[in-house]
């Protein structure tokens, strides 16, 4: 029995489990398959889409190892913004991805974190799962970018959404020319 | 410069607008630049909000090398090359912070933030006789000057003082630093840096925002999508009419914009504070200013590798040297200090999806120069010299702005800024000290 303090019993957590792995390894699916428009619809309308930047900081100052909320990051979208990036890959001269790179996202280590009550009204759950995502574009131009994922998803009318998505990755001086790919 | 026993000169001709591609993929020349460019000039290093307090540090980049900028405990800044006299480990490899000394992790020695050497291990018993410490202190630059927060270095004492260096592109950074409403209040940064590696040569990216105004056509998807501050397509408001700016002697290239004092400037729709914040600060601006309030930067570089964005965005790059095919690029966006939270949070949104690695203008930009740089690398293409022809024999005086200046509609096409950075890149490739270089000669 994973260490949740979600009050369902062994069997209802084993499914809900199955069903927030599930939805991630579709997401997966479609980013993978460029089925964009599908895998916005996944994003609530209040979402925020947030990937802080990493610093290299002091041990006693390990708190201060991303940037905050108010600070620059490398995106922070809501979903007018994802949407216009959808946009602009599907004009067909979006030159960072015409031609399109080829993606796979390899989504792992899925868990569910202790719910933030049984009372929330918004039905949210907290998730975190890895992530490596790796992009070869043109010829011979590959990017492997590797990191966290957490995210709060909420119920909406019986099926899951992403409410929240915070993604950390695992460099401070950006190994990629470019973040076209979604996490 | 000892390149195929000729001249850099020989490389760039200015006057039929023709530049060979060995500028820009040959080793030989990238390594000669480490010394010949990178070494010399004036280059930016940080911002005065960057070490707020005495004891602040921030690890910058002086071309390939690894500097540390610092606060000393009398509030003098700063900039020492990041590597212990003792054995040449880094001395700093946090990227930000508050110290009392730098202690190097491999033998001990310590540095005050002025860069003293005041620990040395074992130095009573260890030195006989006892070395001088005060000839150990960390690597500081020759010349240190800040302008409106900007923080500039240059390693050699012989350069110019950075007033003169700037020369015609001063008012530049008076109106890209300055407060929106064209008055004394300061602008700072906007939050951390962004740091990301591209596969480009570093001229590339200094001469786009010198003055390419013809690679607009690349942004058409961001166009078509629209992403500005106001509704509807396009990617920033329209700033009026654009003006190229070269400085003919000094080698740095701006892109100003008109407005006209009448024009009833509508900007930042989307939000309600920050459109009521910039009506406002037009409004004192033309209090201020009169007919020279609609005068603003849209975009330059400052010779060799600064460039800068004055409206929207408002942001400052360093393209730094990592080989001649790779470029580190740092990015930082600045604001008015004393705008609302609430503007600051909606810019900062902005200027976000503009620029940087997830920027949609920007990653096309970094397309076409990474493709760019790699079809240009081969044996027949490095035979072929690019086309640089664009305005020849366009641009004179003008009142508004000085330098060499193309108006309205051939600054939308012109490359006389480019040019202008590669007839300066050659000048400080063949000469052999700042005596060959200044007074800054304009032929």
């Amino acid at each position: 029995m994973a260490n949740t303090h979600i009050p369902v019993s062994p069997l209802n957590y084993l499914m809900l489990a199955k069903e927030v792995e599930d939805f991630f390894y579709r997401e997966a699916d479609l980013l993978d398959e460029r089925r964009y428009e599908e895998w916005l619809t996944i994003f609530t309308d209040d979402v925020r889409y947030w990937m802080p930047i990493r610093k290299n900081v002091p041990y006693r100052a390990e708190h201060g190892d991303m940037t905050d909320e108010n600070d620059i990051a490398w995106i922070d979208d809501d979903k007018t913004t994802l949407t216009k990036r959808v946009r602009q890959i599907q004009t067909g001269v979006h030159w960072a991805e015409e031609p399109a790179s080829r993606i796979c996202h390899i989504i792992s280590n899925i868990r569910l974190l202790e719910a933030p009550g049984t009372e929330n009204s918004n039905h949210e759950l907290a998730v975190t799962s890895r992530f490596c995502v790796y992009r070869n574009r043109v010829e011979t131009e590959t990017d492997f970018l590797v990191g966290r994922r957490h995210d709060m998803l909420r119920r909406v009318d019986g099926r899951l959404m992403v409410a929240r998505r915070k993604i950390i990755l695992d460099q401070s001086v950006l190994m990629a020319k470019n973040l076209t790919m979604f996490f | 410069m000892t390149f195929n026993g000729g001249s850099a000169k020989s490389l760039v001709d200015f006057q039929r607008g023709e530049i060979s591609r060995e500028v820009f993929v040959n080793e030989g020349l990238y390594r000669e630049e480490l010394d010949r460019i990178f070494a010399r000039a004036w280059l930016y290093v940080g911002h005065e909000s960057q070490i707020r307090r005495p004891g602040d540090y921030f690890v910058s980049c002086m071309g390939e090398e690894s500097v540390i900028l610092t606060r000393d405990p009398l509030g003098t800044p700063h900039v020492f090359l990041n590597t212990c006299r003792h054995r040449g480990m880094k001395v700093c490899r946090y990227d930000e912070g508050h110290t009392v000394h730098f202690i190097c992790p491999y033998h001990g020695w310590s540095y005050a933030t002025d860069g003293r050497l005041v620990g040395v291990q074992q130095y009573e018993t260890g030195y006989q006789p006892p070395f001088d410490k005060s000839q150990w202190g960390l690597i500081e630059v020759a010349q240190l000057a800040t302008y409106k927060g900007t923080i500039w270095a240059t390693w050699d004492a012989a350069a110019p003082p950075f007033l003169d260096y700037l020369g015609e592109a001063r008012i530049a950074l008076d109106l890209a630093l300055g407060a929106w409403d064209g008055g004394d209040g300061e602008t700072e940064l906007l939050g951390s840096v962004q740091k990301w590696l591209i596969p480009s040569n570093w001229k590339f990216v200094a001469e786009n925002f010198a003055g390419d105004g013809l690679h607009v056509v690349s942004h058409r998807s961001v166009d078509m999508t629209g992403i500005g501050p106001t509704a509807g397509e396009g990617r920033r408001d329209n700033p009026g009419r654009l003006l190229l700016a070269m400085s003919p002697a000094w080698g740095h290239g701006i892109t100003y914009s008109y407005l006209p004092p009448t024009t009833n400037r509508v900007e930042y729709a989307a939000s309600p504070a920050t459109s009521d914040y910039f009506t406002q600060c037009w409004e004192r601006r033309l209090t201020k200013l009169g007919s020279q309030a609609g005068l603003q930067v849209v975009v330059g570089t400052l010779f060799p590798n600064m460039s800068m964005h004055g409206q929207q965005p408002r942001t400052i790059l360093v393209a730094h040297p990592r080989g001649v095919a790779t470029t580190e690029m740092w990015r930082v966006y600045f604001v008015d200090k004393d705008a609302p939270q609430e503007v600051k949070q909606f810019l900062r949104h902005y200027y976000i999806r503009y620029s940087g690695p997830a920027g949609m203008t920007e990653q096309d930009d970094m397309e076409n120069w990474n493709y760019a740089t790699a079809a240009s690398r081969g044996t027949i293409a490095r035979r072929h010299p690019y086309n640089y022809k664009a305005g020849l024999g366009v641009g004179g005086s003008h009142e508004l702005v000085p330098g060499v200046v193309t108006d309205y509609p051939v600054s939308m096409s012109s490359e006389q800024n480019t040019r202008t950075l590669y007839r300066r890149w050659a000048q400080f490739m063949d000469a052999n000290s700042w005596a060959d270089l200044t007074p800054a000669r304009a032929f």
